[in-house]
């Protein structure tokens, strides 16, 4: 199971890369293998509001419908659009062709809440 | 069968293997199942193209033997049990008094006095309990099998190139909806010819100690043909392409299982069966409503319970949905009303806060395989 180094983790296992004042979210690969195959994931438009720790979309397996929660607060200026017609994208690579939304972060502090690659691998130890 | 103690679930003698070959276990209807092991959508391919083994152990069987066990039957059953013989097997409703369906099963006939039943997991008990209540007085003597009985079901276009090398008579002599009794590496089983998926197939029935290694067997013998285990996942999606109704979505003790479509299994005129006159009154008052299959026309998935619309007016409610791997597209079932039942009707359904147009389909929505 995959925890990259270089990311920050929520505990609804979101991921979470940020650059200046963007962070671009996806969720971990925990997640998805947890999930099973993706057939259906759906994101808000650019432009849309986000709240911390608010539902924004939804990822859907065969089985199971999955609420994906913003680990940061702001504003949605990208949305990948590959994953309409290829949603299968976050189960092969759920950290780079598998992104799901960039968000412009209104907060000066988005590491807040938020867990290091040690506390997340903990976290999905316990998990399991 | 045994107990996994820690979550009070029960086991299949195939648990290890499952394990071992790293499926997702999950809680089914009291037993711990896999419910995928390479990936849903995988498994699903791999049963429409090559072959898949499934390990369908929590089924649960009925014996039902003695002088009246024809009568018995012809009596419980909704299906015409008179026109059976030795070896053949008829899918059937049980139903209750008000018309409801207690269970939906597969009735087998060994002999015209010997059958056996093979029922749902989910109402193995429930089914047994209510046998053994109309039993009383008839001159038979019924057996709930389902402890000493382990099943296995091998589908798709390769299943016959697999088993016959490992089983011990011609399976060209095996036809659809009939079953013998024979050897399948060395193990005496019952094979039938029927399935749950829609393509050509075989289940197995034979004793617990010899379910693991018959496993093995055919997963061997498979390999050439790219045989998958394939988990509980997979067996939904592929019922669910063919329109095949499952107890507790499409079917239950208070749903009409004539609106289901399924009065090619109630004979009417064989003579009195429970619910007979609740169902020839429902028959006759006309129906009012329909099961349908139903494509999305854009993305989305149906989910049992989803809300159908149509201009807007709740018609119906999704029983079961999916996304179909041969598709690409969400298909499911509903009820609706008469009226909207027509093939090409458009409707909405309701997906969270937005609407989804899709239409009613044929079912089965993919072609069907079965050797008739």
């Amino acid at each position: 199971m995959e925890i990259p180094n270089d990311l920050l983790y929520s505990i609804e296992h979101e991921w979470v890369r940020l650059k200046d004042n963007r962070a671009t979210v996806g969720i971990t690969d925990f997640a998805q293998g947890q999930l099973g195959d993706i057939v259906f994931v759906e994101l808000p438009d650019e432009g849309t509001e986000l709240t911390k720790e608010n539902a924004f979309g939804v990822v859907e397996s065969v089985k199971t419908v999955s609420d994906i929660y913003a680990p940061v607060s702001g504003t949605v200026v990208a949305v990948n659009k590959d994953l309409e017609s290829q949603p299968e994208l976050v189960n092969s690579d759920p950290y780079g062709k598998g992104w799901m939304v960039e968000i412009e972060f209104s907060n000066s502090n988005p590491e807040q809440n938020l867990l290091d690659p040690d506390q997340y691998a903990e976290q999905c130890k316990n998990q399991e | 069968m045994s107990q996994n103690i820690s979550k009070n679930l029960k086991i299949t003698p195939l648990h290890d293997i499952h394990k071992e070959l790293g499926a997702r276990l999950v809680p089914f209807a009291g037993w711990e199942m896999p419910i995928q092991f390479n990936g849903v959508m995988a498994e699903h391919i791999c049963v429409r193209e090559k072959v898949g083994l499934f390990d369908v152990s929590h089924m649960g069987e009925i014996e039902i033997e003695g002088k009246d066990a024809k009568r018995f039957l012809q009596f419980l059953l909704s299906n015409d049990i008179d026109k059976m013989s030795n070896g053949s097997i008829l899918y059937t409703l049980m139903c209750n008094e008000n018309g409801g369906v207690v269970d939906d099963l597969l009735v087998h006939r060994f002999l015209k006095n010997h059958y056996f039943l093979c029922v749902n997991a989910s109402n193995s008990d429930k089914d047994y309990e209510w046998i053994v209540k109309h039993a009383a007085s008839f001159d038979i003597s019924t057996k709930n099998t389902s402890a000493e009985t382990s099943q296995l079901a091998l589908q798709g276009p390769e299943a016959k190139n697999v088993l016959q090398p490992l089983c011990d008579f011609s399976l060209n002599e095996l036809s659809y909806y009939n079953f013998k009794k024979g050897k399948v590496d060395g193990v005496e089983c019952i094979i039938s010819r029927t399935g749950y998926t829609g393509e050509d197939g075989f289940e197995l029935y034979l004793r617990p100690k010899k379910v693991s290694q018959v496993f093995r067997s055919l997963m061997r013998q498979g390999e050439p043909y790219g045989i998958q285990p394939i988990g509980l996942g997979a067996r939904d999606t592929l019922r669910l392409e063919m329109g095949y109704a499952l107890y507790g979505n499409e079917i239950d003790n208070q749903l009409n299982p004539l609106d289901a479509g399924l009065g090619w299994v109630i004979k009417f005129d064989k003579g009195e069966f429970v619910g007979r006159e609740s169902l020839l009154k429902q028959k006759e008052q006309g129906l009012r409503r329909k099961l349908v299959g139903i494509k999305l026309l854009t993305r989305g998935i149906p989910r049992s319970h989803y809300r159908v619309l149509k201009d807007g007016e709740h018609v119906g409610e999704i029983t079961s949905g999916t996304f179909s791997p041969v598709l690409n597209i969400g298909v499911g079932m509903c009820y609706v009303s008469i009226e909207y039942s027509h093939l090409g009707t458009r409707l909405d359904v309701e997906i969270r806060n937005y609407f989804v147009p899709a239409e009613v389909v044929e079912l089965p929505v993919v072609p069907s395989h079965v050797k008739k």
